[in-house]
């Protein structure tokens, strides 16, 4: 009896990786998906924060794939170990900080670790070549097999008969003639064999599953590390950088201002970890303040506070500042006026 | 019937999924986990990877500001 072969597929969520996986279950492969989480991932974040965005349906895409497929998936939590390629890509950043194709090669080898350790036969991506313009070229796809170490283990069936044969296609395993060629830009092709499995429901393709791609996102995190003096994050810094409107007064503290009722209480949750701001006069944001602050600095703080609390055209404003300990000082200030408020204090 | 909680407040989604998918991979069939969220998600992602990966969802609800989620193990169809 033929020895059932076995396939990981990284499943983002996305058209490509479903229909990847689903190109070598018609070949006879067992499929098993696994989707890593770095913290930059989007999906789910502002909707779990923003109060508005709770309107909308609520949809984990990598998890749905797998549903769609019928496979099952493993959710692998790379958090610390994803610093190292955020924080010192051998390739470089793409437009904004985002370091695709170190970012590719990593959950490559992290595949290939899984795969090792639960005795699969190879890897499968959505890849198409000339689809992205960092990581997935022509020149970069060899690239991503061999600094992964999985060299001829990584398969990407949409696009196998533009590349060199792989180990499932040359041990037989996978039949090279039923695996595509698609390249370039177009989503045509993956949209004409989605049509032709019966996926109609599908995420928009785009790669908007990063904050790393996102450019204010970007400006926040560098802001982040050029503040600090130094190249490091904790898993709360990205979390804060997604939430609120970020103003640095100063260099060595900046305000994390909500900006609705959601992230209100989301950044609420902080209140143990860092000063915080709130409006006791008038109904107003929480502001969190990020660095070490003189009483000059608070005030100036909760002027700016104020301003974005429903007195910003009052004389008057009260607040109450409380330390991480729980202390709390009221505080009467007059909010500040629009054109008191450089516009290089806004993140 | 052994039910393990697990407290997963401020976590946002998929990490309440990961502390249940490592929950899941130490129990024996039939134990119970309680998942206890901040994150409205939840209501949907665990039960969504209890049913793809095989566990039955006992229940998922909102109580007081916060989401528990009760799934047990089934690893028969793994």
């Amino acid at each position: 009896m033929t020895k059932q072969r076995k396939a990981a597929a990284l499943i983002s969520g996305g058209l490509d990786s479903l229909l990847a996986a689903r190109v070598m279950q018609e070949q006879g492969i067992h499929v098993e998906g696994i989707n890593f989480y770095t913290g930059f991932c989007v999906e789910g974040h502002t909707h779990a924060i923003r109060k508005k965005d709770r309107q909308k349906e609520k949809r984990n895409n990598a998890l749905w794939v797998a549903e769609q497929l019928g496979i099952k998936l493993h959710i692998v939590d790379i958090v610390e170990d994803y610093k190292q390629v955020v924080l010192n890509p051998k390739h470089g950043y793409g437009a904004n900080l985002n370091p695709c194709l170190d970012c590719k090669i990593f959950m490559v080898s992290k595949a290939l670790e899984w795969i090792k350790s639960k005795d699969f036969d190879f890897i499968i991506t959505g890849e198409v070549i000339g689809q992205r313009p960092m990581s997935q070229r022509k020149e970069t796809m060899p690239v991503v097999a061999d600094e992964s170490g999985a060299e001829d283990l990584l398969l990407r069936p949409l696009c196998a008969r533009n590349l060199p044969e792989t180990l499932p296609e040359r041990e037989g395993w996978v039949d090279r003639q039923q695996l595509h060629d698609f390249s370039g830009r177009s989503r045509k092709p993956q949209m004409a064999l989605a049509a032709k499995f019966g996926f109609e429901d599908y995420a928009q393709p785009a790669g908007g599953c990063c904050f790393l791609t996102d450019a204010q996102y970007s400006v926040k995190l560098a802001d982040l590390w050029r503040a600090r003096g130094d190249k490091q994050y904790e898993m709360d810094d990205i979390m804060l950088l997604k939430v609120g409107r970020h103003l640095r007064p100063a260099p060595h503290f900046k305000l994390i201002i909500s900006r609705e009722e959601g992230e209100g209480n989301f950044l609420r949750g902080y209140r143990h970890q860092y000063p915080h701001l709130t409006t006791v006069s008038h109904p107003g944001p929480l502001a969190l303040i990020d660095g070490d602050v003189s009483a000059a600095d608070i005030e100036l703080a909760a002027r700016l506070v104020a301003r974005y609390s429903q007195g910003r055209s009052e004389e008057e404003v009260v607040l109450a500042f409380t330390d991480i300990e729980g202390h709390q000082q009221a505080l009467k200030v007059r909010p500040l006026q629009p054109h008191e408020i450089p516009r290089e204090w806004v993140i | 019937m052994k039910r393990k909680i697990i407290d997963c407040r401020r976590l946002l989604c998929p990490m309440p999924v990961i502390r249940v998918q490592t929950a899941v991979e130490s129990l024996p069939d039939g134990a119970q986990i309680e998942a206890i969220c901040t994150d409205p998600g939840v209501l949907t992602d665990i039960p969504a990877w209890s049913r793809i990966n095989g566990h039955k969802l006992i229940e998922a609800r909102e109580e007081d500001g916060e989401y528990i989620v009760v799934v047990e193990v089934d690893h028969g169809k793994q």
